[in-house]
């Protein structure tokens, strides 16, 4: 049996979530531990979830 | 002060409430005009409509009724010789020819083909039209939106510039869009591309933040544009980013692609053509993230402000009101967000490209 693409980009989209996720739950302990650094976690967590998401968005573009 | 910053929020939130009300608007009268089509495949019509680039620009109403409110756009086409009219003569006889200098042109699809004096398309089996396409420059209404932004920032920026030569002390518009050039300039450009650098690379920065937000804003309106959805305009931001990364390379950028220092030597040889891959997969993920993001924000409004349309009952009606004002403040936030991805990530592309490491290897 033939699996249709989308649901290899399901489970991309899945893995992408569980990242960007992750890195949230990441950056808010670490902002949690050191309140002062927080300017800096949050930038470098904006960067490493638009790169997750870069992933997502190319599995679901790949799909179309 | 605090009230007058409030009050443009205010008027922020308004115009993202009123978001894409046009083209809700239109299917609700689509649907009264022609009872046959279901409701559903009116949202889905007025979704596709709305998400691709045309040659004129709708405002609401519905043509087939002739209650339309629209105003057309100059058509530039080359065929060998130059064509132009203006996009209301498409709708000027009854099968929408338009006849210049000898050559036909149909308006079919939102695209443009080449017929006979009839207007006749030929399909292929898969019902694709065969007829010869002319190239085309039009100003569509991508295009238009686009030029409109440019004029906007212009404005916006040589007022804000003639202000500080007067007086250093932010006054008016430059007291809102002065913190946001800071943040560009402290936030983004100095620690990604460093302080010997950074300066080099500010005008671009700036450019394609405030380019990008702006546009993103206007998507936002009820004009229903599209600006940073259409994904031939994010490849021309990221081609722009490409570019300026690839021409301000240094030795150690290049050195780092083609014979990575401080790995053994077969390592090299893998290493470089994911390196080379990784130059094109960069500029290509900026195109893919800015327009999948906006057009997929502009698809689930539109999708909610049709469910809006779909179910009867007042309460299911008010609740999807209120999920398109929560979704539409969303947007507000994605709009600034993805303008600040972009030029984060420009700005370490270029940080890359003009590192220089001489304290290790």
């Amino acid at each position: 049996m033939e699996i249709p693409a989308i649901v290899g980009a399901g489970l991309i989209v899945i893995g992408a979530g569980m990242g960007i996720g992750r890195i949230g739950g990441s950056a808010m302990e670490a902002i949690a531990r050191q309140p002062e650094a927080s300017g800096k976690i949050q930038t470098a967590m904006i960067i490493a979830a638009a790169l997750i998401e870069g992933i997502g968005f190319a599995a679901l573009f790949a799909v179309n | 002060m605090q009230i007058k910053r409030f009050g443009f929020f205010a008027f922020l939130f308004a115009l993202s409430l009123t978001a894409y009300a046009g083209d809700g608007h239109d299917s609700h009268e689509n649907h009264e005009a022609h009872g046959e089509k279901s409701i559903k495949e009116q949202i889905k019509e007025v979704k596709e409509h709305h998400l691709k680039d045309s040659h004129s620009f709708h405002l609401w109403g519905d043509h087939a009724k002739g209650n339309s409110v629209e105003f057309p756009l100059p058509i530039i086409l080359w065929d060998g010789q130059l064509h132009f009219f203006w996009s209301s003569e498409f709708h000027h006889n009854a099968n929408a020819v338009v006849e210049s200098k000898g050559s036909h042109f149909r308006l079919y699809h939102s695209k443009i083909y080449k017929t006979e004096a009839d207007g006749e398309i030929i399909y292929d089996e898969d019902h694709h039209a065969l007829n010869e396409k002319p190239i085309d420059f039009s100003i569509t209404k991508t295009v238009f939106s686009t030029i409109l932004v440019g004029l906007l920032m212009f404005w916006m920026f040589r007022s804000i510039a003639k202000r500080y030569t007067k007086d250093l002390v932010p006054r008016g518009l430059s007291k809102f869009i002065e913190p946001l050039i800071i943040l560009v300039r402290d936030d983004i450009a100095r620690p990604n591309i460093g302080e010997k650098n950074y300066k080099r690379y500010m005008p671009y920065l700036l450019t394609v933040f405030f380019f990008i937000w702006i546009a993103n804003l206007i998507g936002q309106t009820p004009l229903g544009i599209n600006i940073t959805g259409n994904i031939a305009v994010t490849f021309g931001l990221a081609l722009i980013t490409f570019f300026i990364t690839q021409f301000s390379g240094k030795k150690d950028y290049w050195a780092h692609i083609f014979w990575m220092p401080g790995v053994p030597y077969l390592m090299r040889l893998v290493l470089m053509p994911i390196e080379i891959l990784g130059l094109f997969v960069k500029p290509f993920s900026l195109m893919i993230r800015l327009y999948a993001n906006i057009l997929a924000g502009h698809t689930v409004i539109i999708s909610i402000i049709g469910l809006i349309f779909v179910f009867g009952a007042w309460g299911a009606k008010g609740a999807f009101f209120g999920l398109t004002f929560f979704l539409s403040i969303i947007e507000l936030l994605v709009a600034f967000l993805q303008a600040y991805i972009f030029t984060m990530l420009s700005a370490l592309y270029f940080g890359s490209a003009v590192e220089e490491h001489d304290e290790h290897h």
